[in-house]
């Protein structure tokens, strides 16, 4: 019994410290520009990447681009393969920390995920379950 | 205590969670636009043969801007709604007919029938991108100066035609009556 | 009207349901023979009225009914029969359908499979079944109707979701489902217990080749579905901490936790309330996944919310089943407390401590995956859990259960001593520090990687320990004595077996992975991890129903002038209905490796691409090791000792105290 109570207790202490450690604030980028991210430290924002925004580096994978939740727009930095359903128009999540007024991503998610369809994928997929509209949150899509 | 009960206890407060959740009802979403002016625009009508359209010439009036596309299946489910709406002739509706092929668009309209008083013609959806749309169909009720004041994500169903949209409208249109 | 017969069907199946859950156990209780004997006709026609209703929305699919709402969001006229197929399931109101489909299937296999079980006791187990069922079937008459009609059909059906045409996950739902419902009938037999106030040995054996078997299937679904996100996802992740991959893992994690509970209780008759409670547990969660899965609360509440009807069901549903049985485990799980004496140094203490670990795992998947829930839910804030936390957690608890798999798989029951372990432990603690230590000096193209040591040694530890095991069950290396050794030893050994090549795959996979994204030009050469990658540039094709990129990269090893070569085809597809762009990647498969090729997107015209090169060390060791577990699983459900002794304590459990019958198993 002493055991149980010893390992419960000790599990849920781990568990709570490593949580801590390891979430990841939404801000959506009116709340970036406000100055309410966190400086410097690690985030995630979501918005529609602006048309006409994205600027591929010459010689490496570099892409810079605008993400903007209608009221207010920042610019992204990223490095590497961006995802499938990633277009201009279309709702991203990206995890990183502003470094010099730029948000500089180290994940860029566009995700495969019913309940964050870009129009695309279509709610239309969902028509019959009435009201199951996917991206009912625009706020928080989840992340893989 | 009867320690065979912390389980159950446990769970009541994970249900307790889950139901705080629910009453929440947190399905309208905050949109940045609610209550600011509707981003203006002006785009061709649904070609061939429709006019084009501005949101200028809306001014002064209750409008709907409902955004469409015949690839959207839940559009269909809303569309009988739209054209009773139409009929009755309570506010003029607005179709935005998003990320769409013209000739598909025109054979829908064709067989469902048509509410819009006006088609504007979306092709690459940036009309879309400055009111925020996330997916099809999305409907905007905007008033006589020119802001938001009600948006609806999804197929728009009776139930919100009747308790929320419409007295919306009629306080709108009661305002400066 | 095939779509009307199949809905009509659903009905009928409904008022069958609840005729299978309230005559039998109430005859039960009120001794009505009669009444009892309703269970097993009823089970069966549920079946035929379900695999009708299925039929009926199989037969849409394959014809093509767009008239049928949820054909026509989910199929098209060019998709492949395969896809048609599977389409069944490729949304929401078809999983349920599948859901309650493989329900029926286990209600039938237990009212066919248990006439060695009183019939009062396997009438309450179907009963219990049904009630679930009954849940199932007006979840989804009132909310979830397969079979709406969609007025006037559209001509064209908006087509599965291109990531859903994929065999792997074509055959992953049913495997995952055919885990998820499997727990049933463990939780069937817990409540029934529960309900007769009786659980003894036998009642264990009964229960444990169902559990065996369900938990088989989900170890396979789970593993199809890393192994297909893998492929298919185009970035070369085999898990991600996704919710929706947390879902079925938790279930998993109790019904591990179950497996060896069920093995203390059928030997010794130890531990009743914690196989009652872990029973409870695995369906609990599975239900908890299934649903929420599919209604969306747990990526986030306002998917919950946004139809309110379907959350408030589940949230019923759920309370009703989990709360219910809880409360009864409550209730009745005082007076299953047995005393059975055992020694600290026992097989008993390390199945304790087993239980202890995977509910310290499971509550860590539960605490990560619901946390930014119910932040939401009380403040409105949005957070996500990273990987690490569940990296870390999962590093810091399963090392030490991995060292205890090594120790309890050699200890007796009762009492051990420790003269024993120190003659067999030394020699298994010897390799596996050496292979631990030695190994990563071989990795010569890669740094000396500690955590590839530990993983090693933690590998080979569960290994060694897993043999020894064997031996010490049977008897000796002898050939009579292994012919001799009961087919769940068997199952034990390969299973841990698997768990140490898993965990060798996991940590080389972690510690040995090469991973570039490059900018590469037609003709270019790219040397990675003793592999030369030449890009011969990208070609149009055609496939059935979408439209292809597809990339040439040829690989040779770059080292001794390495003549053979292979030739990977990377793609990116064009769905023409749906017109989302996929990745498919390509793969060469090896035992102690895989290359792994991608393609992102053209860069300059169609000469310069993002391509994605992976080296991927032992990542086939991941799944293999899972599949071994499974294999483990259903070779222990095939004991022929416990269908035998199960039989003949089935009359005796009636006469003969419980604690006897468990100790002429223990053997």
């Amino acid at each position: 019994m002493a055991l149980l109570v010893a390992a419960v207790g000790g599990a849920a202490g781990l568990s709570l410290t490593a949580l801590e450690r390891n979430i990841n604030l939404f801000f959506s980028p009116s709340q970036v520009q406000a100055g309410e991210a966190p400086d410097g430290g690690v985030f995630r924002v979501g918005g529609m990447v602006v048309d006409g925004s994205v600027a591929r580096g010459e010689a490496d994978l570099s892409v810079n681009f605008a993400l903007t939740d209608t009221a207010a727009t920042i610019p992204v930095a990223y490095t590497g393969i961006l995802p499938d359903l990633f277009r201009e128009g279309q709702g991203i999540v990206a995890l990183g920390a502003m470094r010099g007024g730029v948000f500089v991503a180290t994940q860029v998610l566009a995700k495969h995920d019913e309940n964050y369809m870009p129009p695309e994928v279509n709610q239309a997929l969902q028509a019959a379950n009435r009201g199951k509209y996917g991206g009912g949150d625009s706020g928080a899509p989840s992340l893989p | 205590m009867n320690r065979f009960a912390i389980p159950l206890l446990a769970f009541v407060v994970v249900v307790a969670f889950l139901g705080v959740g629910l009453t929440l009802k947190p399905r309208e979403l905050p949109s940045p636009l609610l209550g600011k002016p509707a981003p203006a625009f002006e785009l061709p009508g649904l070609p061939p043969a429709r006019e084009a359209f501005s949101s200028a010439q809306m001014r002064g009036d209750v409008w709907l801007l409902n955004v469409w596309a015949s690839w959207c299946a839940a559009c269909r489910t809303e569309h009988p709604l739209l054209n009773r709406l139409a009929r009755a002739g309570t506010l003029r509706i607005v179709g935005l007919n998003y990320k769409d092929d013209a000739a598909d668009a025109d054979a829908w309209l064709q067989r469902f029938g048509n509410p819009y008083t006006h088609i504007a013609f979306d092709r690459h959806g940036r009309v879309g991108i400055e009111y925020g749309v996330y997916g099809v169909p999305e409907t905007y009720l905007i008033d006589r100066h020119g802001i938001i004041r009600f948006k609806h994500i999804g197929p728009l169903t009776p139930d919100i035609m009747q308790h929320r949209l419409l007295p919306l409208v009629e306080t709108l249109n009661g305002d400066s009556a | 009207m095939i779509p009307e017969l199949g809905h009509f069907a659903l009905i009928l199946a409904l008022l069958m349901a609840l005729l299978q859950a309230i005559l039998p156990l109430y005859g039960s209780f009120a001794n009505i023979p009669a009444w009892v004997a309703v269970a097993r006709p009823a089970a069966y026609g549920q079946l035929l009225l379900v695999a009708l209703a299925f039929a009926g929305l199989l037969y849409a699919f394959i014809h093509g009914d767009f008239s049928v709402a949820y054909v026509a969001n989910h199929s098209n006229s060019h998709l492949p029969l395969l896809y048609r197929i599977s389409g069944v399931w490729g949304g929401h109101e078809g999983s349920l359908l599948l859901w309650s489909l493989i329900l029926a299937l286990w209600s039938g296999a237990v009212a066919a499979f248990t006439r060695h079980i009183p019939d009062r006791i396997a009438a309450r187990i179907l009963s219990v079944m049904a009630m679930i069922s009954v849940g199932f079937f007006l979840f989804m008459l009132l909310t979830s109707n397969p079979f709406a009609r969609l007025i006037p059909a559209p001509a064209e059906g908006r087509d599965l979701n291109p990531l859903l045409q994929d065999i792997g996950l074509a055959i992953h739902p049913p495997m995952l489902y055919a885990g998820y419902v499997g727990f049933s009938v463990a939780f069937a037999f817990a409540v029934a217990a529960l309900l007769g106030g009786r659980l003894d040995a036998a009642w264990a054996r009964w229960a444990r080749p169902w559990t065996n078997i369900a938990w088989m299937f989900l170890t396979i679904g789970i593993a199809l579905g890393s192994w297909w996100a893998y492929y298919e996802l185009g970035w070369g992740g085999w898990w991600f901490w996704d919710p929706v991959e947390n879902a079925s893992f938790m279930p998993w994690l109790a019904g591990t936790a179950l497996l060896h509970s069920l093995a203390a209780t059928a030997s010794r008759g130890a531990f009743k309330a914690w196989t009652v409670l872990l029973a409870v547990c695995a369906f609990s969660l599975s239900l908890l996944g299934t649903f929420l899965v599919r209604s969306g609360v747990l990526t986030s509440v306002h998917a919950f919310a946004t139809d309110p009807a379907r959350g408030l069901f589940i949230l019923i549903f759920l309370g009703i089943v989990v709360g219910g049985s809880l409360a009864l485990y409550a209730w009745r799980a005082p007076a299953l407390a047995a005393h059975i004496r055992f020694a600290p140094l026992s097989r008993e203490t390390a199945l304790l401590i087993n239980n202890v670990f995977f509910g310290a795992l499971c509550f860590a998947v539960l605490t990560g995956t619901l946390y930014p829930l119910i932040l939401d839910a009380l403040s409105g804030a949005k957070i996500s859990v990273g990987e690490p936390y569940f990296n870390f957690l999962f590093a810091v608890i399963g090392a030490p259960l991995a060292l205890c798999i090594g120790v309890g798989a050699l200890l007796r029951w009762k009492r051990d001593h420790i003269a024993r372990l120190r003659r067999q432990l030394p020699a298994a603690a010897l390799v596996s520090v050496g292979a631990g230590l030695l190994w990563p000096l071989a990795m010569t193209h890669h740094p000396y990687s500690l955590n590839a040591g530990l993983g090693l040694a933690l590998g080979c530890w569960v290994m060694v320990s897993a043999l020894l095991g064997l031996r010490e069950r049977s008897g000796g290396w002898r050939w009579r004595n292994l012919a001799h050794t009961p087919r769940s030893v068997y199952g034990m050994t390969l299973a841990h077996f698997g768990v140490g090549v898993f965990i060798i795959g996991v940590t080389f996979t972690n510690a040995y992975s090469v991973e570039k994204d490059l900018r590469m030009a037609r003709g270019e050469t790219v040397h990675l991890a003793g592999y030369g990658f030449r890009f011969n540039g990208v070609s149009d094709h055609r496939g059935v129903n979408y439209d292809a990129a597809r990339g040439e990269l040829v690989v040779s090893k770059s080292a001794g002038g390495g003549r053979r070569t292979i030739a990977l085809y990377p793609e990116k597809r064009t769905y023409l209905v749906q017109k989302n762009p996929m990745t498919e990647a390509a793969i060469d498969a090896g035992l102690t490796r895989d290359l792994y090729v991608a393609l992102g997107e053209a860069l300059d015209g169609d000469q310069v691409w993002s391509v994605r090169i992976y080296y991927k060390p032992f990542i086939r060791w991941i799944w293999l090791g899972a599949l071994l577990m499974a294999g483990g699983g259903l070779v222990a459900a095939t004991d022929k000792r416990y269908r035998r002794r199960a039989r003949s304590a089935a009359g005796e459990a009636t006469a003969v105290p419980p604690q006897t019958a468990g100790q002429a198993a223990a053997g």
